[in-house]
């Protein structure tokens, strides 16, 4: 099953330190590198911080544009993985070495599988 | 013949049908298709029992039963192709239905309840999403029961049920027992919810009756299938151990008014002696292994209580050192508040108070009504009555139970001038 990992994290204006930036770029090219071994790495991004979001709302068939993203929140979307994984048990163990903290100090990974419509 | 036949079914369905539908849904791979197979086999057997008699063993004539019903479920699905090959081999070994004992050892996979534990316990599930799925499938209640139990609507529980049973399929929540480096994080999410079902049992939240044996006796038997599962796991041993030892007071601890006895003034001759006895081999045995976890410390200060022939002879001081020890390797505000309660009972009052005052700082504690009861009873034993009363309003404002408030309301009653 493939699973998509939204990363979440809180965004801050105090830049990273040299360490913390290490160990959150480490950390990703760690995970990177063993799904791709592994053959089950199918996508990757990063996001750019919210401060470049758009939202385009939709409401009774008209579209309006709007600056930021879809809700405040306190974390906010900052990039995604997709892995192709046996079971969730799998998925969590792959969202658990997933570093979260790249412009905060907390963060989540959402682990959502990918609707397969092709393979129902 | 009828009757007997209906008693002979039910009796199945509570004895096995966890271990049935553990089976059934490893081999259709569905919760659902399962439980209708299942369904289908009682109804087949209460047509055909009385006609035919009472099989020798009803169990296995169940559950071949049911293994024809999921192939017809299977031929009669689109899906057939997709699952051909599992059922091909599947029809090898179920070829010879109701033939009796000896297929039946062939037919269960030692591992199928454990599969099902794990899975309805896992920690992508909500909490009482796990427990509502692990009563259904495992202990074999009904929607209708577990609502009663809980006392929620039928609809709730359906609905967490039917939740879960799509979370499961939907995310993918593999129907495995997991691996030896997974195990232990997901061991203590199943017995967490084991505890809880007990818990809610002992200290029923909410309602008019204390104890809720039903939910009490229930957690003990899926603790006892877990320690037959996974033998060389002390906490397990522990679990079971701490739920014995509780259980073992139940019918002393509510007088015949319904009213709650604190442990020193029960009548220890009700005490269970049987349930005592296993309990305290039990925590015994976990503890020679030599792997201590919460569980078992919980029910060594148990079995340090039910040893105790009085309340006098209770050994306080070993319990505070048990409290501390849990404190120290997994530290609440709770526990630390039980160590002061035994700090006060074996090393004197005041010296008790001056550590509950501490831990009582919490904003966790402070809307805790043990803890007012527990300050509450320390200020009683020092004759300061004015704090008591003061104290045992405030954990009366706090409880949801009316048997509990109406032990505090006597508490309140006898120090009132």
């Amino acid at each position: 099953m493939r699973y998509m990992f939204l990363i979440y994290s809180q965004e801050s204006d105090e830049p990273l330190s040299p360490e913390e930036m290490n160990h959150v770029v480490s950390g990703h090219r760690a995970v990177m590198a063993d799904a791709e071994r592994k053959g089950i790495l199918l996508g990757v991004e990063r996001l750019k911080p919210t401060s470049t979001a758009t939202t385009i709302r939709m409401k009774n068939g008209v579209a309006m544009t709007l600056d930021g993203p879809f809700a405040e929140t306190k974390e906010q979307l900052a990039g995604y993985y997709i892995l192709e994984c046996d079971d969730l048990d799998e998925a969590i163990e792959w969202g658990k070495r997933i570093p979260t903290m790249c412009k905060g100090r907390e963060g989540s990974i959402e682990i959502r599988p990918v609707d397969d419509l092709e393979r129902r | 013949m009828n009757a007997d036949a209906k008693t002979a079914a039910e009796s199945v369905f509570r004895q096995e049908s966890g271990r049935i539908l553990a089976t059934l849904i490893r081999f259709s791979g569905s919760f659902d298709r399962a439980e209708e197979a299942m369904q289908e086999a009682f109804s087949a057997a209460l047509m055909a029992w009385p006609e035919k008699g009472i099989p020798q063993n009803p169990a296995a004539w169940i559950t071949t039963a049911a293994h024809r019903k999921v192939i017809d479920q299977s031929r009669r699905e689109k899906t057939w192709q997709k699952k051909q090959d599992s059922l091909r081999y599947e029809r090898e070994t179920f070829a010879h239905p109701g033939s009796g004992e000896s297929d039946e050892a062939s037919m269960h996979f030692p591992d199928d309840r454990l599969r099902l534990i794990f899975t309805c316990c896992h920690p992508a599930l909500r909490p009482e999403a796990q427990v509502a799925l692990t009563l259904k499938t495992l202990g074999g209640l009904t929607v209708s029961e577990i609502a009663k139990a809980f006392l929620i609507s039928e609809a709730t529980v359906a609905q967490r049920i039917v939740r879960a049973k799509r979370k499961i399929e939907g995310a993918g929540i593999p129907y495995e027992v997991p691996s030896a480096d997974r195990l232990p994080g997901r061991l203590a999410s199943v017995q967490a919810v084991i505890y809880l079902i007990f818990n809610e049992g002992y200290i029923a939240t909410a309602g008019d009756h204390l104890i809720r044996t039903d939910l009490c006796a229930e957690a003990i038997r899926l603790a006892r299938v877990l320690c037959e599962l996974l033998p060389n796991e002390p906490e397990n041993m522990g679990l079971l151990a701490l739920m014995l030892l509780h259980d073992s007071r139940r019918d002393a601890r509510v007088n015949q008014a319904g009213e709650l006895i604190p442990l020193e003034e029960q009548n220890r001759a009700l005490w269970h002696a049987g349930q005592i006895y296993e309990g305290l081999k039990l925590v015994e045995l976990a503890l020679r292994a030599g792997v201590i976890g919460p569980y078992q410390l919980q029910a060594a200060i148990a079995a340090v209580h039910a040893a105790a022939k009085t309340p006098g002879e209770t050994d306080w001081r070993q319990i505070a050192a048990l409290y501390r020890e849990l404190d120290r390797r997994y530290p609440s505000a709770v526990v630390s508040l039980n160590y002061a309660v035994a700090v006060a009972m074996s090393e004197g009052l005041e010296r008790g108070l001056v550590l509950i005052n501490e831990v009582g700082g919490t904003a966790e504690l402070e809307s805790y009504y043990l803890y007012h009861a527990a300050r509450a009873d320390i200020l009683r034993r020092m004759n300061r009555q004015d704090e008591a009363l003061q104290e045992y309003q405030r954990a009366i404002a706090l409880t949801t139970n009316t048997v509990e408030q109406q032990y505090l309301r006597r508490r309140i009653d006898e120090l009132m001038p």
